[in-house]
């Protein structure tokens, strides 16, 4: 499989990148080169083996079903690029 | 008297122990060192006073005989791990200027033990890279150079190239690292000093910049291996917060160190035999072989059959996910913000991070969104973690015939700035004997075995059974003492 300026640019939509006509069509050599080399994966037989999910065992544990938002707001507002009213403010989003 | 800056974290805390001499006459060595050696580009933020004020209270410490187990000793940490009140940018334009309001688990760890902090390590831009050339403050120089008279800049490795350098340059005794695929090993062996990656769980993750969340581990780097034992014994540890952290105690790796690997099989993979390795790295490998038999170790030839397929496994795994991870810089809660004018949310988004993230990060979103795409999930991704479990297999097979392994690190010595820039599969080919263990889970560590023709460190690679940390430091530490590697870079800084 290969990827041409189209898909580029389609999953540079998808990851929420900006990129220029220029910029994707240096890319696409770039994943076709990565990809060329990922693809001989297709070679193992994997038949009957299930996909590593964990490398070492061990269990999910619970916790007790109580908020433990730390009661921090000002600290989770201190970084970002805008904050208003005690939220994160971003352009307009409805008309 | 001796230059402080040439003691290990052993000798400093024995030293300042017996009361020969202060925390604060050490941090200041350091610091004058630190402040010295700008042309290797080694820290983002020099952080002094953190280094003095751990080192007073220290000595306070010591008049009140109430020592912690790194009192006097100064650290550096590699600005991956969150510092509450110090930027922490993962040497990204999308974290410059961010500062955390909380410690990561690891560093709190380091510092509630005693250390001090001289400041914080450049590193490839969000862990991703193999010389430290994707950095968004810069390239990190080694300190080493070619004894051919030539002054090329040379790769201290990645992606804890700051921390490889520091510690090599005697910037620092220890610092703190990260190895998502090779990110501890290579940066050691590339500088000709020490790093181990402990089992996938024993630290802590929380804090810590996330670039692939199942492979990503930190761990320490120093210049010997006792340094090791002592930094990660005070990194490890259960932490509820970290949902794949272990719930395990843990050891006292320096307490138990021992040479003697009488009884212990050390298998020698045939398939980590590459087409086109250097004969220097040959010939190192059939050194170490000679080191542990002489430390009483039997040596047994194995097979990882799948060794082949680990790096085109994690250019799958790897990078989706970090696509999945780096999602969460968005220009809304924390880092940069680039809003064009009149531009709504997504194009803020999509606007941001085209200014936020590099060439090389923005690359492996891309991929990592591509195989995790609908159509191609399941014959990147989900074929991808298959041979996962196969890579995880071979590792349990061999372990029936032996407790550890021993390779080599890197395929090479350190390259030249620049050399292999251009091709990015040729730069993901440096990992090629880390990866497999990254998949795996296992510890590793690499230990400096000896020097190339052109006077550059060579390290040789120990992995051992998940938990082993013991086994690995053991192994490390026979090697180390019958390689009696004490070449260092002559200063040019």
């Amino acid at each position: 499989m290969s990827v041409d300026h189209a898909t580029v640019k389609k999953i540079a939509s998808l990851a929420r990148l900006a990129i220029s006509d220029a910029e994707a069509d240096a890319l696409v050599p770039e994943l076709n080169n990565i990809l060329g080399f990922v693809e001989q994966l297709g070679e193992v037989d994997v038949t009957g083996v299930e996909p590593m999910t964990a490398v070492i065992p061990n269990k999910l544990r619970l916790r007790e079903d109580v908020v433990t938002d730390g009661n921090v707001r000002d600290k989770v507002l201190a970084n970002a690029p805008q904050a208003e009213h005690g939220f994160f403010a971003v352009p307009k989003v409805i008309e | 008297m001796t230059d402080l800056t040439d003691l290990s974290v052993a000798q400093i805390r024995e030293g300042f122990r017996k009361g020969e001499f202060t925390a604060r006459e050490v941090a200041e060595a350091f610091n004058a060192n630190v402040a010295a050696a700008k042309a290797l580009n080694a820290f983002i933020v020099e952080t002094p006073d953190h280094a003095l004020a751990a080192a007073d209270a220290a000595d306070k410490a010591r008049s009140e005989d109430k020592l912690l187990p790194l009192s006097g000793v100064p650290i550096g940490m590699k600005d991956l791990f969150c510092t509450q009140g110090v930027q922490t940018t993962a040497a990204s334009h999308m974290l410059e200027g961010f500062v955390p309001t909380y410690e990561s688990t690891v560093s709190r760890h380091l510092f509630e033990a005693g250390a001090g902090m001289l400041g914080k390590l450049n590193l490839d831009q969000f862990a991703m890279g193999s010389s430290n050339e994707t950095s968004y403050f810069g390239n990190v120089i080694s300190p080493w150079r070619r004894s051919d008279g030539g002054n090329a800049d040379l790769a201290p490795g990645g992606s804890s190239g700051g921390s490889s350098a520091a510690i090599s340059a005697r910037l620092c005794p220890a610092a703190t690292g990260t190895d998502t695929g090779g990110s501890i090993r290579q940066p050691a062996a590339f500088t000709g000093i020490s790093g181990i990656k402990p089992t996938y769980g024993r630290c802590s993750r929380w804090g810590i910049v996330a670039f692939a969340s199942s492979l990503d581990q930190a761990g320490p780097m120093a210049r010997d291996v006792r340094d090791c034992a002592i930094m990660l014994q005070n990194m490890a540890g259960f932490d509820p917060r970290d949902a794949t952290s272990l719930d395990l105690p843990v050891p006292e790796w320096e307490a138990g160190l021992s040479s003697d690997l009488k009884g212990k099989r050390v298998g020698i993979p045939k398939e980590y035999r590459v087409d086109g390795m250097p004969s220097e790295i040959d010939a190192l490998w059939e050194q170490g072989i000679a080191f542990l038999k002489d430390a009483g170790a039997e040596i047994v030839e194995v097979s990882l059959p799948h060794t082949h397929y680990a790096l085109p496994a994690y250019y799958i795994i790897a990078p989706a996910e970090a696509s999945s991870n780096l999602a969460r810089y968005d220009g809304v809660r924390y880092g940069l913000r680039d809003l064009p004018d009149g531009a709504g949310l997504q194009d803020m988004y999509a606007a941001t991070r085209a200014a936020g993230f590099g060439a090389e990060v923005k690359r492996r979103i891309m991929i990592g969104t591509y195989v995790l795409s609908a159509g191609f999930y399941d014959a990147y991704y989900t074929q991808a973690q298959k041979v996962r479990t196969l890579i995880a297999r071979d590792f349990e097979r061999a372990w029936e015939s032996c407790d550890l392994l021993l390779t080599p690190t890197a395929p090479s010595a350190a390259f030249a700035l620049g050399e292999k820039q251009a091709d990015p599969l040729a730069m993901y080919l440096n990992d090629v004997f880390t990866v497999p263990a990254s998949l795996a889970g296992l510890p590793a560590m690499s230990v400096p075995g000896g020097l190339d023709a052109q006077g550059l460190p060579l390290g040789l690679q120990i992995i051992g059974k998940p938990l082993d940390e013991q086994g690995v430091l053991n192994a490390g530490l026979a090697i180390e003492e019958r390689a009696g590697f004490s070449a260092r870079p002559g200063k040019w800084w």
